[in-house]
């Protein structure tokens, strides 16, 4: 918005800003209100937007664009929090472009014909801002969206004591690469950590398993065997040991219960319990 | 080069390895241990790794070369502490360890050779 030719009409939607403040401001505030439909209170929709106002007021008349980045700054904070409040992209962006729509009838108004060469500039300005916001709150959902992966993967891969060491990790979901990945370095550092001798995999919430999982758990045990425990992996499905017998996949000796129970009871016997039924006691 | 410290507790060797391993230290750490195994009548072998942090496929088939090389003087070796991203290393690089028992610490692995050694 800088530049000697658009000078007078710039200096007249900066006039109009200034002189018609309280109107466009309130038409703008009513305008985006009516837009959030109640989650976030007039109020609070009127503070944002008068931070904006004279931030875009200065910036109109501001030649060096010390402001513009000032603005740019207060947009993406604003746009940020929409994102992380759920709003929709529209509503984001609408919160800017409805300025747009208070100027013009204002301008309408006013009658003023000449205001109407200042109006485009101001609008492709205005353009500008809405594509700027909408940047900001599309990296802000981004981040959400890694944020909430990253702890989805931290919640779904947990390694519980099932004994004093036996470590279990019942594993639900579908596994991938990555996640297999994970799985396999949390258990072998609490391997390391607790020092417990038996791991117990159970993958009885998996729906289904790939070649390249498979392979990966067959690496963990063999990790696991190397440091000096031993893993058994329990709960494989109908489905699941068709699809391990049907690729071709070598399980070894690696030992495999139908449920966690009889893995429970493995690594018990394994480590010198018995376990004595209660009524025969 | 520096030499790694092979300590007598009873029956056994600990070799505990506390730096870098390099090639010749490995070289020269199989000849000590043999020597040292013949000169005590040691039965077992205790290699604790747990301060080692980087193997390589040379290293991964030294463990294996001394146990075999005990098993023929009659020492059992434990290979004891290693590290998750030790034990990733190796099954990446396809070394199975075959022939080494392990366990996850000193403690484990002194009772492992204890329970192993009685029943002889």
């Amino acid at each position: 918005m800088s530049g000697e030719s658009g000078g007078t009409a710039e200096t007249h939607m900066s006039d109009l800003l200034r002189s018609r403040r309280d109107a466009v401001l309130g038409r703008w505030v009513e305008l985006v209100t009516e837009g959030t439909r109640g989650r976030i209170t007039e109020r609070e929709v009127r503070t944002e937007l008068t931070e904006l106002y004279d931030l875009v007021e200065r910036a109109l008349g501001d030649d060096d664009g010390t402001t513009g980045g000032e603005l740019r700054a207060a947009l993406g904070d604003i746009s940020r929090n929409r994102a992380r409040q759920g709003f929709s992209p529209t509503e984001t962006a609408i919160s800017v472009y409805a300025l747009k729509r208070a100027v013009h009838e204002q301008l309408k108004e006013s009658g003023d014909e000449r205001g109407y060469a200042g109006f485009i500039e101001f609008s492709a300005y205005i353009d500008e801002l809405g594509l700027a916001t909408f940047e900001a709150y599309a990296a802000a959902r981004e981040q959400v969206i890694s944020d909430q992966a990253e702890q989805l993967l931290e919640l779904s891969t947990p390694v519980v004591k099932l004994w004093d060491g036996i470590l279990a990790l019942p594993l639900v979901g579908t596994l991938d690469s990555a996640r297999t990945q994970v799985v396999m370095e949390t258990m072998l550092q609490t391997l390391a950590d607790t020092g417990s001798r038996y791991a117990v995999i159970d993958i009885t919430g998996v729906p289904a398993v790939d070649t390249e999982v498979a392979q990966h758990l067959l690496k963990t045990v063999m990790a696991a065997r190397l440091m000096g425990a031993e893993c058994v992996i329990s709960g494989i499905r109908p489905q699941i040991a068709y699809t391990i017998a049907a690729l071709g996949i070598e399980f070894g000796d690696i030992v495999t219960k139908a449920s966690l129970a009889d893995a429970l009871e493995h690594a018990l016997r394994g480590s010198g319990l018995r376990v004595v039924g209660g009524t025969d006691a | 080069m520096r030499q790694i410290p092979i300590l007598k507790i009873g029956e056994l060797l600990l070799v505990s390895i506390q730096i870098d391993l390099q090639d010749q230290t490995v070289v020269a750490l199989q000849e000590d241990l043999a020597e040292e195994i013949v000169r005590t009548g040691a039965r077992g072998v205790i290699i604790d790794i747990s301060a080692v942090d980087i193997v390589d496929s040379f290293i991964g088939r030294m463990f294996s070369t001394i146990a075999a090389m005990s098993r023929l003087m009659d020492a059992e070796t434990v290979v004891v502490g290693m590290r998750p991203a030790v034990a990733i290393t190796l099954v990446e690089l396809g070394l199975s360890l075959d022939g080494v028992r392990t366990a996850l610490d000193l403690e484990q692995g002194m009772r492992l050779l204890e329970s192993s050694l009685g029943e002889r």
